[in-house]
């Protein structure tokens, strides 16, 4: 009678137990620790941009420089414009972005960063000459930088940053004048 | 023979030229062998849909890359490779057996096998049970309760008086 109750009520080694709550833990360690490893910070108006790095297209360079921290440009207005050859919207805002950067480029106040988002290079260069572009212009082939602008939809974004390295303002789709980023660049202000 | 050495020679390079141009459309990869590396590589423009099947600009864009570096003696691994390097490992359909990538191939079956065995525990524990109480109504058999003896009687009598 007594063995058999005890039978009924056997229950998994304390062994098994400590083996299988600890193999979670663990795992729960990892995925936790990879999860950290892998986010970045991400940028909010209103408050300073993460820094990162870009590299250059070859002809596409900032002052002559191959590559530079987005915080090297600190205290001038940057416009982030992200872009791809395969997106037909941006293809509307490219000449009138080009015909802006003319109207800024001397002023050395405005510096307009072309971000070209998950591309290929024959895709890219033919883009940029087919617009004619002339401002500076970097992949974003891993989706790094566009991650920590913390991108909202798709592309066309781009991204105001003000002198102080604060994110002003994100407009979403294509700019549909010269004028209409021209307002865009004076929330800077 | 002047003339016939000048024609052979004529008709030889032409023929070599002529060569050369089918040799060269026959190296053009074909949509089945860009395919079959497209597969293996997914757009992360439009994520969850492999190369091969992507409707998209920008996988057309993509396949159009493994063409001409299939054209250009690559293998399948260096364009991979080339790939991966570029837009990083997301872009593989099966993760590197690399790091935090081999919890991808190591816990599924962990968990199948710790299920089967919770599975097999628990079916064991539903039958046990059964068999144990009924040996120990067999065990109760000679102390069992006066109501199971009127029980057992009643239906006896019932079954004699039917006969």
């Amino acid at each position: 009678m007594t063995e058999t109750t005890t039978q009924t009520k056997r229950s998994v080694p304390l062994w098994a137990q400590i083996t299988i709550w600890g193999f979670l833990a663990g795992l729960l360690a990892l995925v936790g620790f990879g999860l950290k490893r892998s986010s970045s910070p991400m940028a909010e108006i209103g408050k300073p941009v993460p820094d990162f790095k870009l590299v250059y297209y070859e002809g596409y360079e900032y002052n002559n420089t191959a590559e530079m921290n987005l915080s090297d440009l600190r205290g001038k207005v940057v416009l982030i414009n992200i872009w791809a050859s395969w997106c037909k919207p941006c293809e509307q805002e490219a000449p009138d972005l080009e015909e802006a950067w003319q109207l800024y480029k001397d002023s050395n106040d405005v510096v307009f960063v072309g971000v070209d988002y998950v591309d290929t290079p024959e895709g890219a260069f033919g883009y940029l000459k087919k617009f004619t572009i002339t401002f500076p212009n970097a992949p974003d082939l891993q989706s790094n930088i566009s991650s920590i602008l913390n991108r909202q939809m798709g592309v066309p974004e781009t991204y105001l940053i003000d002198r102080e390295g604060v994110l002003r303002q994100i407009k979403i789709g294509p700019f549909v004048s010269i004028s209409e980023i021209q307002a865009f660049i004076a929330n800077a202000e | 023979m002047k003339k016939f050495l000048l024609i052979l020679t004529l008709t030889l390079v032409a023929s070599g030229l002529f060569t050369a141009v089918a040799f060269a459309q026959d190296t053009t990869p074909t949509d089945d062998e860009v395919n079959a590396i497209a597969k293996q590589l997914y757009c992360p423009v439009c994520e969850n849909t492999p190369l091969d099947v992507c409707p998209t600009e920008a996988c057309r864009q993509w396949r159009e890359l493994i063409r001409q570096q299939l054209a250009e003696g690559k293998t399948e691994q260096e364009i991979k490779d080339y790939f991966v390097a570029n837009y990083g490992a997301r872009v593989l359909s099966e993760p590197p057996r690399t790091g935090f990538n081999w919890l991808v191939y190591i816990i599924p079956p962990v968990l199948i096998l710790v299920g089967a065995v919770v599975l097999f525990n628990a079916f064991r524990a539903w039958t046990k049970p059964k068999s144990a109480e009924a040996g120990a109504g067999m065990e109760k058999g000679a102390g069992a309760s006066s109501s199971d003896d009127e029980y057992i009687k009643r239906l006896e009598e019932e079954l004699k008086n039917r006969k």
